[in-house]
């Protein structure tokens, strides 16, 4: 009874997870409408460019390989599995022994190679642009979110999102500088592999400041849908972590009541309404970057969880 | 030692450590000024904890001779100094910023593998403090390696000092007069730096640091 009771709750989270995203990439979309003091479309307009591209028909180019076909699906179930391992409204969840980081960042590290390869499939040149960009980008991202990894690893001495997050809640982490430095730095990942304003803007179709959309001009239909759902789960997965691992308030303990499951239902909704609340603030008082600034951008961060290990190692060994 | 106070210590220098790396991610020179004052700042804020730690109240008034001198008159007297010299816009680095930021890092690395080792039976605050103002020191070092614009290679002498005085702090209160004296050498310093500033200026049109490579014919 207690195993369905469990698998019935991960359901409810891989459930909660994928209705919600939509949702929060449309309320960033209102809010920062709001912020320009236009109008903006309502919040639950990403679910009816959803269901419209699922009922149009699928353009394929004509030399399209079986691996352009196959890869909306590949990096939609990644990013799901991804985005259902973070602890959302509850810790201790019945997979939560596989919800690892690295596990995570390996799963958000091959959607955006897999990405990266349908971007070139096809042959065009804004393909290709797009790809390599992404590449360029993710060669620093990577390693900064790595360095976090390292980071809060060495503090919680767990990789496991569940088991940091309950050493956050219970044990006193105190003041530390590694900490707040990693916040920082998990942030600029965030808005870097996002694809939010500083570095690149997927509303527009620009040629010279492109990445993310440029790797999807070939797509349409259910394949276009399912990569715009996975890259609004991406959002939601970072918003999430960071609730998670920094703001771990209000998480239902494993083996809580529904009472207790309600409240860290609420709390997650607050914290992704903030979240979303604070990246449109971010997006409308930043200008975009020219595409050679972006390395400096991750390197910044890159050096962030640096220090941010370097400084816990001092504060550790003492 | 409570863990409070040490983590407000750690947080202190920590922030020194990281103001230092923002001075050597700059890239204009109002705004390099700007991080220094904040850099100086943040010393004040260290400095003064430590005293409220230590118990040792002239340690007051190093913070209050760094906040007036560091934290004010030094950046608007550099202020005014890019301001007559109307270079505000060049900073031009040795290398890319992003390899300096490594170095950076590296230097950050070997302070505290070379402070950990040597202090093992200091008292932790100390050991701490001393760790973080060597990288400063080898920070600000590393500054003025990196750039060759003479006034922020200026800034990076100064950020030098600030080190200096955190390490003289850290380690169980630093002697007023000692201090005193540093401050006025660093102010006489300054002076003599900005002289030169302008007399470089005057003779080769530039603070660029090259042109001076090119006049003793080290250069072709």
């Amino acid at each position: 009874m207690a195993v369905i009771a469990d698998l019935a709750i991960q359901g409810i989270q891989m459930l909660l997870v994928l209705c919600l995203a939509p949702a929060l990439t449309g309320f960033v979309r209102k809010v920062k409408a709001r912020l320009l003091r236009r109008r903006g479309p309502s919040i639950l307009q990403p679910y009816r460019d959803l269901w419209r591209l699922m009922r149009k028909e699928v353009v394929l180019a004509e030399n399209a390989s079986w691996l352009f076909r196959a890869i909306p699906y590949l990096i939609f179930s990644a990013t799901w599995v991804a985005a259902a391992l973070v602890p959302t409204f509850a810790t201790g969840l019945l997979f939560s022994w596989s919800a690892d980081l690295i596990a995570v960042t390996a799963l958000l590290g091959s959607t955006r190679f897999f990405l990266a390869l349908a971007g070139m499939d096809v042959g065009t040149s804004f393909g290709g642009i797009g790809s390599s960009r992404e590449v360029m980008i993710a060669t620093l991202a990577e390693p900064a979110m790595i360095m976090i990894v390292f980071t809060l690893a060495l503090l919680a001495g767990s990789t496991q999102l569940s088991s940091l997050a309950g050493f956050m809640l219970t044990s006193p982490v105190g003041l530390r500088v590694s900490l707040g430095l990693a916040l920082i730095a998990l942030v600029m990942v965030a808005v870097a592999e996002n694809g939010r304003i500083p570095i690149d803007n997927p509303a527009t179709h620009l040629e010279l400041t492109m990445v993310h959309e440029a790797m999807l001009l070939e797509y349409s239909g259910r394949h276009l849908a399912l990569i715009e759902l996975a890259a609004s789960l991406k959002l939601l997965l970072y918003v999430s972590l960071i609730g998670c691992v920094f703001l771990p308030w209000g998480l239902s303990p494993p083996g809580a009541d529904v009472s207790t499951r309600l409240v860290g239902v609420g709390a997650y909704g607050l914290k992704l309404a903030a979240g979303g609340f604070l990246l449109a603030f971010f997006e409308t008082t930043v200008a975009k970057m020219r595409v050679f600034r972006v390395p400096e951008f991750l390197g910044a961060a890159l050096m962030l969880g640096l220090l941010g290990t370097l400084l816990l190692f001092v504060s550790r060994s003492l | 030692m409570h863990s409070l106070s040490f983590d407000i210590a750690h947080l202190f220098a920590g922030g020194l450590v990281l103001v230092s790396f923002m001075l050597l991610y700059q890239d204009r020179l109002y705004a390099l000024l700007n991080v220094f004052a904040l850099q100086a700042f943040v010393l004040v804020l260290s400095v003064a904890w430590q005293a409220f730690v230590q118990q040792a109240p002239h340690l007051y008034i190093t913070a209050a001779i760094a906040l007036i001198l560091k934290a004010i008159v030094i950046p608007g007297a550099l202020h005014r100094i890019v301001a007559r010299l109307g270079i505000h816009r060049e900073v031009e680095t040795v290398g890319g910023i992003g390899s300096t930021m490594l170095a950076g890092i590296g230097l950050v690395a070997l302070s505290m593998v070379v402070m950990l080792r040597a202090t093992p039976g200091a008292d932790p605050l100390a050991r701490e403090d001393l760790a973080f103002a060597l990288s400063v020191v080898l920070l600000g070092l590393l500054m003025m390696v990196t750039r060759r614009n003479a006034v922020s290679q200026v800034v990076g002498f100064m950020s030098i000092e600030n080190g200096l005085i955190l390490a003289g702090t850290g380690a169980k209160g630093m002697p007023l007069v000692v201090e005193i004296s540093i401050a006025f050498s660093v102010l006489v310093a300054f002076i003599i730096i900005g002289i030169f500033l302008f007399r470089i200026r005057e003779r080769f049109d530039t603070v660029d640091s090259r042109a001076l490579d090119n006049f003793r014919g080290e250069r072709t």
